[in-house]
């Protein structure tokens, strides 16, 4: 087994430190007190500031506990935050698949439909925004529910609402699928949700591997799908290429 | 066979990006970095051109490393840029006059109201198809010329060159002071005020106007043609078009039709409508402009309604109030109430543009009670956006005696999604976004891909465009009557604090 990592046992040590007396110190001050270099200091403080557990005032330079430390429970990314910053990407998947795209968040045990893009054959289509999607049926969901173990719990114990004769309602079989998604990196379904559709989902991450979202795409069962039912690869990797692309633009930035 | 891309360099307001497009018009990378913005004075609003060549020169090998492919699958480069922004630079040492003076600027405020006052000033709207305003690059040019110690000898002996930044980064990129280009094209050149809307040449009146010495002015070019080879940064890459970053969205939205109409929502908000090779003179506040120019063809023309403030209002609430961390979370602050509570925003913050041109308007907060919370105040700034759009959307109307049936819009507020509902709403036309939401990279690409034939023609690119969300008008109308009312008494009030406020000095 291996020993404690120092960096997070220093990581712990500075936030006990800015969460008593002043809570407002400088670079110096907290390097100074846990006895490490400065530059150590600076690195993790950085990492912190990153992942919005730790605040620098634009002024005074200090650093402070972060409000994300206060909400850890809440939510991790705004949905509007993750729309903005996935649309590009969204839009390139709709382009090379020729399906709808669609990117979910969990809420209140569905998913949260957070962006639409439409199939890009200029036929009628209504904006899907603000929808909710059952998580054991769609590929979107059973990617939130994956890698959400709360989650993955809670449909398990609950009886499954049966949408069509091939939606998974048995939760033996459904934790088996669920394990094969978090083995595989991404989800499929055919005509669980709707007869004659099918989707694909793979998950959007931020920095340290946390899901926060998925995204996918969704259309006719003979378009998704392979003569043999199985999703095509070709499309597979798209959405996976689609999601990864989103990871990064979440690592890029804050 | 080696696949082929073409580039986009976005020189925008806040950011510079690079994109890589695909034959298919998909997106392939984008590298990205913002500059500063240095606001020294009230109103003053600047930049540093050698910040954003340095940008430049960042993102053009990160653009291409993400995509994995190097200088030779580039077919062409088109650069687009934010337009207006003015910036003076020594053609020996290639060191700019101080930082450039943006688009949002309004130092000229007391300028303007000497120069509307000069002989020759009813001339020069004619010529010129702008109201004098200190969004555009004379004015600004003007007060460098007045204002710097010894720049006007300079400009006289031709030491010194002008250029918006389409004109900055071409010189650089084709080699600086070892014989870069200096040359801008149709569209930037018709932001100036300088260049005479019938003949596409600098205008001997309007330059005598201003007082400006022609010697450091550009040469002025169509907006697709190959200009020559980058020589820096990543040498070798055939420059082949450039445009104004609103033209160019049109270009990106293929509005190449008479009436095609594009509304991009960025920084600001600018609506155009092509107009064809017809010079359509506005009676209701928007501005004639060239659309693009394709080399060897005549111009064609557009209308433009400007609106300075929309995204960056947002930002204001981001980085003046604290109000939100990201400027997408508007939208969430915003719904955390059903609506404005009865409050206004009027974010006259350079005055008012199109289709008022009032530049001693001054923003305003309306309809405060103990009431209003942050919620309501994001969901007035957003439907301010919404309101100015509905304000140009009828003076094109009224222009044009034929009602819109809808709107094709772009740029990075349309990822919000409760504003474009809102905006169909008061509209009340559906609202229509693109599968590219990035239309101005997207347009400069295109101009380019059709310059050095990788695309064939516009009807192939035409046939590009793709239908990603539309938004329906839910609104029921007698509600929105109402609300545009309180709109307008909230616009008039920034009139009245105009007239009001402290004299120009």
């Amino acid at each position: 087994m291996p020993g404690p990592i120092q960096s997070i046992e220093r990581a712990a040590a500075m936030l006990r430190l800015l969460a008593r007396g002043s809570g407002h110190h400088g670079l110096t001050e907290i390097s100074d007190s846990l006895g490490l270099p400065r530059g150590t200091a600076h690195g993790i403080l950085r990492t912190l500031q990153r992942v919005e557990f730790v605040e620098q005032d634009r002024a005074t330079g200090r650093y402070r506990l972060g409000a994300a430390l206060l909400h850890l429970g809440t939510s991790y990314l705004d949905a509007n935050e993750l729309r903005s910053r996935s649309i590009n990407w969204a839009d390139t998947l709709a382009a090379r698949s020729g399906q709808a795209v669609r990117i979910g968040m969990h809420l209140d045990g569905a998913v949260l439909v957070v962006h639409h893009v439409f199939r890009p054959d200029d036929t009628m289509q209504t904006l899907g925004i603000g929808a909710m999607l059952p998580l054991h049926a769609t590929a979107l969901g059973k990617v939130l529910a994956a890698y959400d173990p709360d989650l993955s719990a809670a449909i398990r114990s609950r009886e499954l609402t049966s949408l069509t004769r091939r939606t998974i309602v048995r939760p033996a079989a459904l934790e088996r699928v669920l394990a094969e998604v978090r083995s595989a990196g991404w989800a499929g379904e055919a005509e669980e949700y709707m007869p004659g559709e099918a989707s694909i989902a793979a998950p959007i991450r931020i920095p340290g591997g946390l899901v926060v979202g998925a995204m996918g795409i969704s259309g006719a069962v003979d378009r998704i799908c392979d003569t043999a039912g199985r999703p095509r690869p070709a499309l597979v990797s798209q959405v996976l290429q689609a999601a990864e692309a989103v990871t990064r633009a979440l690592a890029a930035e804050s | 066979m080696v696949q082929r891309f073409v580039m986009a360099i976005d020189q925008g307001t806040t950011s510079t990006r690079c994109i890589l497009f695909d034959h298919n018009a998909r997106l392939v990378s984008v590298a990205q970095r913002e500059h500063r913005q240095h606001h020294p004075r009230p109103g003053w609003v600047e930049q540093d051109a050698v910040e954003i060549w340095r940008n430049v020169d960042r993102i053009m090998p990160q653009a291409l490393r993400d995509a994995g492919i190097s200088a030779d699958q580039v077919a062409a480069l088109g650069i687009t840029n934010q337009r207006e922004t003015a910036v003076v630079w020594d053609r020996h040492t290639g060191v700019p006059v101080g930082r450039a003076i943006t688009w949002e600027d309004i130092r000229t405020e007391s300028l303007i109201a000497e120069l509307e006052a000069r002989p020759g000033i009813d001339q020069v709207r004619d010529r010129c198809g702008l109201p004098l305003a200190t969004y555009f690059s004379a004015p600004k040019l003007k007060w460098l010329l007045d204002n710097v110690s010894g720049l006007r000898d300079r400009a006289e002996r031709g030491d010194v060159l002008f250029g918006t930044m389409d004109s900055w980064l071409i010189w650089n990129l084709t080699g600086g002071v070892h014989g870069g280009l200096h040359v801008t094209d149709v569209t930037n050149a018709s932001r100036t005020m300088l260049m005479n809307l019938s003949t596409q040449k600098w205008d001997p009146e309007l330059l005598a106007f201003f007082d400006i010495p022609q010697q450091m002015l550009p040469e002025i070019r169509p907006s697709t043609e190959i200009r020559g080879r980058t020589v820096r940064v990543v040498p070798g890459i055939e420059i082949a078009a450039a445009l104004g970053d609103q033209q160019a969205a049109l270009f990106g939205q293929t509005c190449f039709a008479k009436g095609d109409t594009k509304c991009t929502y960025g920084t600001g908000s600018f609506l155009l409508m092509n107009t064809g090779n017809t010079l359509v003179r506005s009676q209701h506040g928007l501005l004639t402009t060239i659309g693009y120019q394709l080399g060897g063809e005549p111009a064609t023309y557009a209308l433009e309604g400007s609106i300075a403030v929309t995204g960056s209002l947002v930002q204001w609430f981001r980085d003046n109030l604290g109000l939100i961390h990201t400027a997408p979370e508007i939208e969430t602050l915003a719904r955390t109430v059903k609506d404005n509570g009865g409050c206004y925003i009027v974010p006259a913050f350079s005055g008012l543009f199109a289709p008022h041109w009032l530049p001693r308007a001054r923003g305003l907060v309306v309809g405060l009670t103990s009431y209003i919370t942050k919620g309501h105040l994001a969901r007035a700034a957003l439907e301010a956006t919404a309101w100015q759009t509905r304000e140009v959307v009828d003076a094109m109307n009224a222009d044009l005696g034929v009602p819109a049936q809808r709107l094709r819009v772009d740029g990075g507020m349309t990822a919000d999604h409760l504003l474009m509902q809102f905006i169909a709403d008061v509209l009340d036309v559906p609202v229509m976004r693109p599968l590219v939401a990035e239309t101005v990279s997207l347009g400069a690409a295109y101009a380019a891909g059709l310059a050095v034939g990788y695309w064939p023609d516009l009807e192939g690119l035409r046939r590009n465009w793709h239908l990603a969300a539309r938004w329906t008008p839910q609104m029921d109308p007698a509600h929105r009557d109402e609300e545009y009312a309180n709109w307008k008494r909230a616009v008039e009030l920034t009139f009245a604090w105009a007239k009001s406020g402290r004299k120009t000095n």
